[in-house]
């Protein structure tokens, strides 16, 4: 049974019909070749699928696809204005990445996190990025990243 | 991870979502979809159909009105935390709203859909046995409404028939003189509480306590309530000797265990935090 | 940060990464990113059973499903003729070695094993199949405790090794050993459990296999950190494809800390499932998959006991070890308890006697081998334990009983009585520095403050030794490796001065183009952006083994180094020709050519380049082109070190950890990229502390995967972690070509002996003198109550 649904991806306009069972990351991945959205595990920990489903951060690997039905869907493709957001110019100028697979979600969340606290402490940052993990950096570059695109997008 | 097939329905009205339910035993409800669908991904659920609630208005939004307030089912944690009307009245449920999961769960997972699923390490039933909320609820035989602390009945089991779906959650308002807290202890891997206390405390203006109550999640197969440990802060001074005396011959009746903590364990933390629970409940009282 | 058009000199400079813009935008590719014209996939049933023979498949409701292409067992892999085996790539004398096929034939040995696999038309139906797949198993008793294993009559995982012991191994002089111990003043004894690791690279492993049956090629295209030895072996034991008919690539790689290194049935699956279907056929695990079949890590009983003289000075160390190896041998599993263990039992200490009997143990679990560290953490745990354990049976400072019988820097090169030869180093240096930054007196005197106010602070060090960089290739071969441990690179400059270098190693998150192009930056004196790098594709470079053992800057760089040299020989040669001058009288700075004193008159290496090409005004016996392969084989291992220091508040009502401050102090040798290596230290502290703190892979008695989730296993999230303080001193290698060591392992290493040793310190009011990994709240309650 397909169920048609419409939605905004990265400023585009999307018509498909999909299985009531596909997950929204996968939409994403498989159907949509948007591969930067990454799925890194089962169970909604990783973090590595989150995108921006009407302006919030969510686990794309927990959202069907049919709940996204008429929501505006932001990946990592379409993050930037220009070449890069702060927030990923701060990634690569903090080093805040190492094999990079975390990073898509890592970004978007944190873009996430200074939308709903601009100026968070380095506390508010580590719980902050509770929903994403990271295996590579041990997250200090990653906060002095947070740190530096907060200072950029604050000034 | 990929659920097994099945049926999508998105009623527009709570009436069209019972019919559903009752036409089709193998459904489930959906809501945020933040415990339903991560089981379904590892195919411990494989419901024939979900029924998307998720759209339906009347389960929607956060009201004030005589002396209580009302919670629609699909209002999410993240608008409970962050809500003023939340905080105001009833700030317990803020305070564990805002500690479930992480910012992304927060902004899917929503009060029905917690309630329902009735995971006791999760973090809202405690607070809504704590804050004596009542449960509406609709099913094809009509309303009625079941108290916080006859709808935990097992292990995420609750008193909700098949056809039934929670539709709101209602709270009485937090009086004066009444202060609240939220502590918990999370499971480093999964975020869920090995122990969370939700505490209510009240006093009259000489500082005594007039009102007491402590709950926890994580602890058994249901939200508990310690009333005895509470009731028996009911008229002290609520100071940390008169707390420590209360929790200190508390125990948990049917604490569970598993490979992270041992029953006995757990009660030592319910002791611990229930302990800090109260302590900040009374300094905000 | 430095501007990275800053052309030479870039070595030692800390320039962003050059890898960073892809990954920043989700432009990058991995495996499970790729898509191919006709492509299905593959889903593997795995054994619900620790332990089981299987009496029969009845795949007949899977194959009728609609979107299913085939469903195989077993059989069918032996009815295509093909070897189907996982070997092991490492032999110890009179080792076990049962054989592994690339699905179970007629017996499970460890939940996960596989035993059938799908091909379907989409990923959906591939995992709908499993469930319509019906195995009668009959269910045997298991067994995953290493040390249980061994007891008579517990359950055997072959037949063939009695005991389930697969190899018995010593090392070190057990005479001499007791002998010290006979005249021991003091003795510290431990019993220590090294608790079993999960990896948990963020990316699952994936394959996309595409058999073009006409040519008889093979593209797979996988997560691998080693594409050249995964194209042997799936040549020569699992498919028998040629070796020059396979082409293995690593895209993008997303981490892999040694559980990309091995060589796992699921790729070589993929790879005949899509000779068998005609196809392109990818596998991609789910994260519970990796948990069942990426190889574990750690997972050691040990009883260690180290002696002294009345004065504190270390005269013996004794250790007995039971090592797990899971239900079959993975590729290097045999290497990481022995002679990567056994060897590091010295630890920094001058110890004149010095035994180390290790048992490798079959379990009905996950196959261990190498984790991040392999080996070389768990000997510094158990030396750092024992050396903490020593301090506080003698009653010396655990900072002074350590500088005590440290390998002094005028010592070297130093042999220790456990087969290696330490090349350089100044432990006591590291030191001094780290309980500087650290403020060492002054907490000892904040800690017996707190303690009077009822709360506990403690301090642990970790004064760690770690040998990397595997070599020479003949001495690993004399030890039982089945592979060489030298690496290639190629340094070609083309016809208009822009260089391409290829190197064997495989990164997957090192920043390996970044670091390499500021070698070959300097060594040629051409700009930084001039230069590209590549990896990870067997089908373009010669052969190399790959990225592991944190030899990628040691022997991958030197490597490098060492054709970047030859380059510039070969160009000294056509620009003293093209300069009518003699080649001893030119020198070379800055990518110019000139005779001493005339830097005018300069030939440019593009200059030397184009000409090179041309190739019409050479000097006679001089090829033409300007390129350069080197095959660097290191003289021994690299042996960096450093002091580890942790500081944590346990609490006394919860007993939770609270890690509060962490200090590294490493010496490394020469550093190419100091943002790099910082970055690779604060990685490598959050696996040890993860270790220390936090994860455990748990099997209950039947040997069932009881932590098969991310909801289980507890990977460090950020609030787990404070800000790592890092420093560093510089003791070059004295053998290689840059001066390098390595750093891929050392946080790993070093951290959890400091971590731990923080807690003991911390609870040493209440008598404690050890706690097992991971130092849960439960373990610290019961400690202190």
């Amino acid at each position: 049974m397909g169920i048609s649904i419409e939605l905004e991806v990265n400023g585009a306009s999307v018509s498909k019909e999909v299985e009531p069972r596909l997950l929204l990351a996968h939409l994403l991945r498989e159907e949509l070749g948007l591969t930067g959205t990454k799925i890194g595990c089962d169970t909604s920990q990783c973090g590595s699928c989150t995108i921006l489903l009407d302006g919030q951060a969510v686990k794309s690997c927990t959202v069907l696809a049919v709940q996204a039905d008429g929501s505006e869907v932001t990946t990592i493709e379409g993050l930037a204005n220009g070449d890069y957001h702060p927030m990923q110019q701060a990634f690569w100028d903090n080093h805040g990445l190492q094999c990079g697979f975390c990073t898509p979600g890592m970004i978007i969340s944190c873009v996430d996190l200074l939308n709903s606290n601009p100026q968070p402490s380095e506390d508010e940052i580590r719980h902050g990025l509770e929903g994403n993990l990271c295996r590579c950096t041990g997250y200090h570059n990653i906060v002095r990243a947070v740190q530096a695109a907060a200072e950029t997008m604050n000034g | 991870m990929y659920p097994s097939k099945f049926d999508y329905h998105r009623p527009s009205s709570v009436q069209e979502a019972v019919q559903i339910l009752a036409d089709n035993p193998d459904a489930k409800v959906l809501a945020g979809g933040h415990s339903l669908i991560p089981v379904m991904k590892l195919r411990l659920a494989a419901p024939a159909a979900l029924v998307d609630i998720g759209r339906i208005d009347a389960l929607q939004g956060i009201s004030r009105s005589n002396g209580s307030l009302r919670i629609g089912a699909c209002v999410t944690y993240n608008e409970i935390a962050n809500s003023a009307d939340v905080q105001a009245a009833a700030p317990l449920l803020a305070e564990a709203a805002g500690q479930i999961g992480d910012r992304q769960v927060r902004y899917r997972g929503t009060i029905g859909g917690n309630l329902s699923h009735a995971d006791p390490a999760s973090d809202l039933p405690a607070a809504a046995l704590a804050l004596g909320a009542t449960l509406h609820v609709a099913g094809s035989g009509g309303s009625r409404s079941v108290s916080a602390s006859d709808f935990f009945v097992d292990l995420m089991m609750t008193a909700l028939q098949a056809d039934e779906i929670l539709t709101e959650v209602e709270i009485p308002a937090a009086g004066a003189g009444t202060g609240s807290a939220y502590v918990k202890f999370e499971h480093p891997a999964s975020g869920y509480a090995l122990c969370g206390a939700a505490a209510v405390v009240t006093r009259d203006a000489g500082g005594s306590c007039t009102g007491a109550s402590l709950c926890f999640n994580g602890v058994s197969a249901t939200a508990v309530s310690a009333a005895d440990a509470a009731s028996s802060l009911v008229g002290s001074d609520l100071s940390d000797g008169a707390i420590d005396s209360a929790l200190s011959g508390m125990s948990i009746p049917d604490a569970t265990g598993d490979m992270f903590a041992s029953a006995g364990y757990r009660q030592e933390l319910a002791r611990a935090l229930g302990a800090q629970a109260l302590r900040t409940a009374r300094d905000r009282a | 940060m430095a501007d990275e058009s800053n052309g030479a000199g870039v070595f030692g400079s800390s320039i962003r990464r050059r890898e960073d813009p892809e990954l920043i935008t989700g432009q990058a590719k991995y495996t499970d990113d790729l898509q191919l014209s006709g492509m299905v996939y593959c889903t593997v049933l795995r054994s619900d059973y620790a332990h089981a023979k299987i009496n029969g498949i009845d795949a007949s409701e899977a194959e009728a499903l609609d979107g299913v292409i085939a469903v195989y067992t077993a059989k069918d892999i032996e009815a295509s003729g093909v070897p189907g085996g996982i070997p092991v790539g490492w032999l110890l004398p009179d080792m076990k070695i049962p054989e592994h096929y690339m699905l179970a034939k007629d017996t499970t040995r460890y939940v996960g094993d596989g035993v059938a696999i799908v091909v379907a038309e989409d990923q959906y139906t591939a995992h709908d199949a499993l469930d319509l797949i019906y195995v009668d198993y009959d269910p045997r008793d298991g067994v995953a405790d290493p040390k249980k294993a061994t007891e008579d009559g517990a359950p055997l995982v072959h037949d063939e090794a009695p005991n389930n012991i697969a190899f018995d191994w010593e090392i070190g002089d057990k005479e001499q050993t007791d002998a010290a111990f006979a005249n021991a003043a003091h003795v510290a004894s431990l019993d220590i459990v090294n608790n079993r690791l999960i990896p948990n690279a963020m990316e699952p492993r994936a394959a996309l296999a595409d058999y073009n049956s006409i040519t008889g090629e093979l593209t797979l295209y996988m997560t691998t950190q080693n594409p050249h030895i995964h194209r042997l072996l799936i040549s020569l034991a699992s498919l028998g494809l040629p070796e020059h008919k396979i082409r293995v690539i690593a895209p993008e790689v997303g981490g892999g800390f040694g559980s990309k290194i091995h060589h796992y049935a699921d790729e070589a699956i993929a790879a005949w499932a899509s000779m068998q279907v005609g196809r392109p056929v990818k596998w991609t695990a789910t994260r519970t998959e990796t948990y069942l079949t990426d190889a574990h890590g750690r997972d050691h009983v040990t009883h260690g006991e180290l002696a002294m003289d009345a004065d504190g000075r270390f005269i013996g160390l004794r250790v007995d070890t039971y090592a797990a190896m899971g239900a079959y041998l993975s590729t290097f599993a045999p290497a990481v308890p022995t002679y990567l263990y056994g060897t590091l039992m010295s630890g920094e200490y001058d110890l004149p006697a010095i035994h180390c009997h290790v048992y490798g143990v079959f379990t009905h679990t996950v196959p261990v081998d190498a984790y991040r560290g392999a080996g070389r953490p768990e000997a510094t745990f158990v030396v750092e334990r024992l050396v903490d354990e020593a301090a506080r049976v003698s009653g010396i400072d655990p900072a002074e009983i350590r500088r005590r019988n440290f390998v002094s820097p005028d010592a070297f090169p130093y042999q220790t009585q456990v087969a290696l030869e330490y090349d350089s180093g100044n432990y006591e240096g590291a030191l001094d520095k780290a309980l500087e930054a650290i403020g060492y007196d002054d907490f000892r005197k904040e800690q017996a403050a707190a303690r009077d106010e009822g709360r506990y602070l403690g301090i642990g060090l970790s004064t760690y030794i770690e040998a990397c960089g595997l070599a020479p290739s003949a001495v690993v071969g004399s030890l039982g490796a089945q592979a060489g441990q030298w690496e290639s690179a190629v340094v070609r400059v083309h016809a208009t001065g822009k260089v391409t270098v290829y190197s064997g190693c495989s990164g997957h998150g090192q920043g390996h183009e970044t670091t390499y192009a500021q070698i070959v930056a300097s060594a040629l004196g051409v700009p930084y952006d001039d230069i590209d790098v590549i990896e990870g594709d067997s089908g373009v470079m010669p052969h190399g083994w790959g990225t592991y053992g944190s030899r990628s800057a040691a022997t991958g760089g030197s490597a490098i180094a060492s054709a970047a040299e030859k380059v510039v020989d070969k160009a000294r040669t056509i620009a003293a020709h093209l300069l009518e001058a003699a080649e001893e009288d030119l020198e070379f700075e800055d990518g110019n050519f000139f005779v001493k004193g005339s830097p005018d008159q300069a030939q440019s290496l593009p200059d030397v380049a184009l000409q090179a090409y041309l190739a019409h005004n050479l000097p006679k016996g001089i090829e033409p082109a300007l390129e350069a392969t080197s095959f660097y084989d290191p003289a021994n291992f690299v042996f960096p070190f450093g002091t580890h220091i942790a500081v944590v508040e346990v609490c006394a009502t919860t007993g939770q950890v609270d890690l509060k401050r962490y200090l590294a102090v490493d010496d490394v040798g020469n550093v190419i990229n100091p943002m790099i290596v910082d970055g690779q230290v604060h990685g490598g502290i959050a696996q040890g502390v993860g270790q220390s703190l936090y994860e455990t892979a748990v099997y209950d008695d039947g040997a069932n995967l009881l932590s098969g989730t991310m909801l289980d296993y507890a990977v460090p999230k950020a609030h787990f972690l404070p800000s790592f303080e890092t420093d560093r001193t510089v003791t070059p290698c004295p053998h290689n070509p840059l001066g390098v060591k390595g750093v891929g392992e050392a946080g790993t290493i070093a951290s959890p002996a400091a971590v731990v040793n923080a807690v003991v310190d911390a609870l040493s009011p209440f008598g404690v003198n050890h706690i097992d990994m991971p130092v849960t709240s439960e373990k610290v309650w019961n400690a202190m109550n």
